[in-house]
């Protein structure tokens, strides 16, 4: 009910809407991605992989002190202390070896902060592939480590140039590469977006997070499932994996982050379920931020992860169902929310990930209820960021 | 009952689709695209007039997005500028609302479908065959989703749906386009690329542009991307019926603005 149907579609959401051009590189993957993915040989490179070069299972870290201070049950699902520091790995190592299998010898990816760059870029060097990352020309400035260590692992690093010279478009470029490279090229989008199958896949290698926690919490709580799972959103990804298996089950409330910015209504905000309408952006239908005239406009987060103007398919369709409870966040109360969890509990996380931390403030919990929280990424990226906000 | 069909004859003759009948030109057809609202934003209806004196075709007018995913640097360069100019859907339409008084040849809106959509599919579909639009091309519109859902709504207004083939396209699918056509015109993408990205047509492109004459399709082809000069326009139309001109045409306009129009198109026609 929840998840995408046989047409690629998450209720009225989704669908591929690519020209002709892109139809050979989609179709391919949409026609192969289940068999592969899920054959048995698949599954075992892959979890190796996942466990012995990523470092999973991820520990759910039961949060003494916030639960304390808020007076409920937080566990934090800690995908930062995955390898590069974020969820993002999981979808990459899933895809290049997809893209392994399909004989594929060339790889391409857009980022926005430099995570997913990062970690595609990882994943090339570990398996010996070619791979240019696309971003965008202003975030190049934004985020020079990540550039220097993609550049480190071995990436070539393209500036996107046109339109507003960010995310958007840097996943723009990537998309343009791939049709001018249909054959050889594979394309490792890097969140729950795009054409399907992309969604879709994305969300099948994310839910490892979901597996672990269902079966963690059974280990160290009280409950058999979490009361919600809770999660920030640019795309996507990181939230679709910690919700995927449990979409379906309704008792398990599901919370989505997402970033408002300098306040929803400022005209500086990237609360798309907020502030978009129905839209196509990447080959998807979604909730988009665009103008009256249907151009897709620039959004704003102080968190360069969660400045994308959609969000994922299946989000959107959460969001018109009412299936999930969305909450927009400030840049001020996600960087406090920062600031709070690296004193209470020693652990400095990702300011997209702050995000989802700043709940806590906004929204009341029982006493007995057990929110598991996606720890997505750790703030080392964002130190700069902290340094100057804090006058560190 | 005699007369009932005499009269319906008539008025299918009048209605007859411009593109349709312009098909049936002993000529090959020369097409050119150009950027609505570029280089300013009030050139839009002079250039269409211009492109008519110097004996186009037909034309494709650009409605610009902001997010272009199929164009390559050209085209998009354009697009920005034409939006920092202001054009917008509505803005085009007022611009070329009486646009049948001046102009005789067949025009083709080519846009993307988000702008599209947001204005309203049929409500779309309506005041561009008002203005006496011909076919529409939406390149993210993808082919089976425009059959299920938006088929009816381009019939009703006399539209024809132009549709998209690359070299990848598989020959199942290309008869089955040419099959659905109706009288319009298959757009041939002359390489598996985005616009304006060749350097001139390497034998792979030969041999396609061959191999899709040898199908015999009722639909006419006109191949688009890469065409330039006379020489790429003679090859591209070797087996097809026309060829559509876009970046090296927007190229000419940011060099040297309408003033160049004549000169270029009389280029493609003869060195
Ligand atoms: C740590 C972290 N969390 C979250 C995100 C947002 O992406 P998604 O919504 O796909 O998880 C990013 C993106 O860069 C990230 O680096």
């Amino acid at each position: 009910m929840y998840n995408v149907n046989e047409k690629g579609f998450y209720g009225e959401f989704g669908g591929a809407f690519i020209p002709e051009m892109l139809k050979p590189n989609v179709d391919e993957l949409r026609e192969n991605y289940l068999k592969i993915s899920e054959s048995e040989d698949f599954q075992r490179e892959f979890h190796q992989l996942l466990k012995d070069y990523v470092g999973r299972p991820t520990p759910l870290y039961f949060s003494k002190r916030l639960s304390e201070k808020y007076q409920t049950q937080i566990y934090l699902k800690r995908e930062d202390l995955c390898h590069t520091g974020a969820h993002k790995v999981n979808n990459t190592i899933g895809q290049i070896l997809l893209a392994q299998k399909l004989g594929k010898k060339r790889i391409i990816a857009e980022t926005g902060a430099g995570q997913h760059g990062v970690a595609t870029a990882t994943v090339c060097a570990l398996m010996g592939m070619p791979c240019v990352i696309y971003m965008g020309a202003i975030d190049i400035k934004r985020q020079a480590p990540n550039v220097a260590r993609m550049k480190m692992l071995g990436a070539k690093v393209v500036a996107a140039e046109s339109g507003s010279k960010t995310l958007k478009d840097a996943t723009n470029e990537a998309i343009r590469d791939w049709i001018n490279n249909p054959e050889d090229t594979h394309y490792i989008i890097g969140s729950v977006v795009g054409p399907h199958p992309f969604p879709d896949m994305v969300a099948r290698f994310q839910s490892v997070i979901s597996k672990e926690v269902m079966k963690q919490l059974k280990e160290q709580s009280h409950k058999s499932k979490p009361d919600y799972v809770l999660a920030c959103v640019g795309g996507g990804s990181n939230a679709a994996g910690i919700y995927y298996d449990f979409l379906e089950d309704t008792e398990v409330g599901i919370i989505a982050v997402e970033a408002a910015g300098k306040g929803v209504s400022t005209g500086e905000s990237a609360a798309t379920s907020q502030l978009g309408r129905q839209g196509i952006i990447h080959g998807s239908k979604t909730l988009l931020m665009q103008n009256a005239d249907g151009q897709i406009t620039e959004p704003y987060s102080i968190s360069a992860g969660l400045d994308y103007p959609g969000i994922g398919p299946m989000h959107a369709h959460l969001y018109a169902s009412k299936r999930a409870e969305f909450i927009s966040v400030t840049d001020d109360d996600a960087m406090q929310a920062g600031w709070e969890l690296s004193q209470l509990e020693g652990i400095i996380p990702a300011i997209e990930t702050a995000h989802a931390f700043a709940v806590f403030k906004e929204r009341k919990f029982e006493p007995d209820d057990v929110v598991v929280i996606n720890l997505s990424g750790r703030g080392d990226k964002d130190l700069n960021t902290y340094m100057e906000y804090f006058n560190l | 009952m005699q007369l009932i069909m005499f009269k319906k004859l008539c008025l299918y003759n009048r209605n007859m689709n411009r593109i349709t009948k312009k098909l049936k030109a002993p000529h090959k057809l020369l097409s050119i695209y150009f950027t609505a609202g570029y280089p300013k934003l009030e050139d839009t209806v002079e250039i269409l007039k211009r492109l008519q004196d110097s004996d186009v075709d037909m034309v494709e007018i650009g409605l610009p997005y902001s997010d272009p995913l199929a164009d390559g640097p050209t085209i998009q360069q354009s697009s920005t500028q034409a939006l920092k100019n202001g054009i917008s859907t509505k803005k085009l339409f007022a611009q070329i609302q009486d646009i049948r008084q001046h102009i005789e040849i067949p025009l083709i809106v080519m846009g993307y479908f988000n702008p599209m959509l947001q204005y309203g599919v049929s409500q779309f579909c309506k005041d561009v065959s008002d203005i006496g639009i011909d076919g529409l091309i939406m390149p993210d519109l993808p082919y089976d989703y425009w059959l299920e859902h938006h088929k009816d709504d381009y019939e009703h207004n006399n539209l024809k749906h132009i549709q998209l083939i690359t070299p990848q396209t598989s020959k199942e699918r290309i008869l089955e386009i040419d099959k659905q056509s109706e009288d319009a015109f298959i757009y041939m993408v002359s390489s598996s690329s985005t616009t304006g990205s060749q350097i001139g047509f390497a034998q792979e492109q030969l041999d396609y542009f061959e191999r899709i004459g040898s199908y015999n399709l009722q639909t006419p082809q006109i191949v688009g991307f890469g065409i330039k000069d006379n020489e790429t326009f003679s090859q591209a139309t070797s087996h097809a019926k026309g060829a559509i001109i876009g970046s090296a045409f927007i190229k000419m306009l940011s060099k040297r603005g309408l003033n160049g129009i004549d000169g270029f198109i009389k280029n493609i026609r003869q060195p």
